[in-house]
């Protein structure tokens, strides 16, 4: 068990300065949203699941979408 | 110079948190309260789910104070975006390949059932109003991005909106003039376990769930309509 919570957190510590590095955007949001799946995926691990399931919902999807319409708004690419 | 000051910087706050969380044991409960509720919980309010019990039950006034953070923001969002001039859309918009609208028209059902589902049965299993909403919002969502030109009928959902809202609230003044309190459970406890169970509180959930949904598909409308 502590492996697995050890691995969840190392990819999300690794897709959060994806996130944060990428230059396209859309990639960028896809990373953070990678983010939240885990931070779901760790939740429903550390018995949460009321938690688990308003990241996944909220997190994932909503959030996501919201920065995907943004992103499509405006610029792809940072400079 | 500037990244070194930000690493370093970095380093103390990561330190700092580490230090602090140190001190706090991990996973024990170090309050009566939530011995209390783990005990007398399903009792009191006939919901096996501790955490729905917690959030409409014992602090159900809060609840609708979260439901009207939502629903003012919602307001916000949407008469900070209506100011503007409506653009035409649905002539330039180019239709989504057919794999991706075939793909959306198919889960779009599905996601409304698991929405529902989960507000529905929120006082006996994980989940509830806001996930549940959530999730049915997600739904809506998708059909945006995916089929596009297709809209939610305004009126409907200002419709569920204040139907949802009307349900809490109404609850509430009734528990009032029939106990003692506001959102008194005034209805049978029924047997724990059962989908008509807990009094109230599924009805409740069902109310918040309807408004959640509505009012997240409308900010995601808002937002889609000034996009397009």
């Amino acid at each position: 068990m502590e492996i697995i919570l050890s691995i969840i957190i190392l990819l999300m510590i690794a897709s959060a300065i994806a996130a944060a590095v990428f230059k396209d955007l859309m990639n960028a949001v896809i990373a953070s949203c990678i983010v939240s799946l885990l931070a779901a995926i760790l939740f429903f691990c550390l018995q949460a699941p009321d938690v688990a399931m308003a990241e996944a919902a909220i997190g994932a999807a909503l959030v996501t979408g919201i920065f995907v319409i943004a992103v499509k708004r405006t610029k792809r690419f940072e400079e | 110079m500037r990244k070194l000051l930000g690493i370093i910087l970095l380093a103390v706050i990561a330190a700092g948190i580490a230090l602090s969380l140190e001190e706090i044991p991990f996973g024990i409960s170090k309050t009566i309260i939530g011995d209390y509720f783990n005990k007398n919980g399903v009792e009191e309010t006939g919901a096996t789910n501790m955490v729905t019990s917690v959030v409409v039950s014992y602090r159900g006034f809060d609840t609708l104070g979260e439901i009207t953070v939502l629903f003012t923001a919602a307001i916000g969002l949407g008469a900070l975006l209506t100011g503007h001039k409506k653009r035409e859309h649905s002539d330039k918009v180019e239709p989504s390949s057919l794999i991706v609208y075939t793909g959306c028209r198919f889960l779009f059902p599905v996601l409304m059932l698991v929405g529902t589902y989960i507000f529905i049965h929120g006082h006996l299993t994980p989940g509830g109003g806001f996930q549940g909403g959530a999730i049915v919002a997600s739904g809506f969502l998708l059909m945006y991005l995916g089929c596009k030109g297709k809209r939610i009928k305004f009126k409907a959902s200002t419709v569920i909106e204040v139907l949802g809202g009307l349900i809490f609230v109404g609850l509430g003044i009734a528990g009032l003039t029939m106990g003692e309190d506001f959102l008194f459970n005034f209805l049978p406890k029924g047997e724990a376990g059962e989908l008509f169970s807990a009094g109230i509180i599924p009805i409740i959930y069902i109310g918040i769930g309807l408004k959640v949904g509505s009012e997240l598909a409308g900010i995601i409308d808002n937002l889609i309509e000034e996009s397009t």
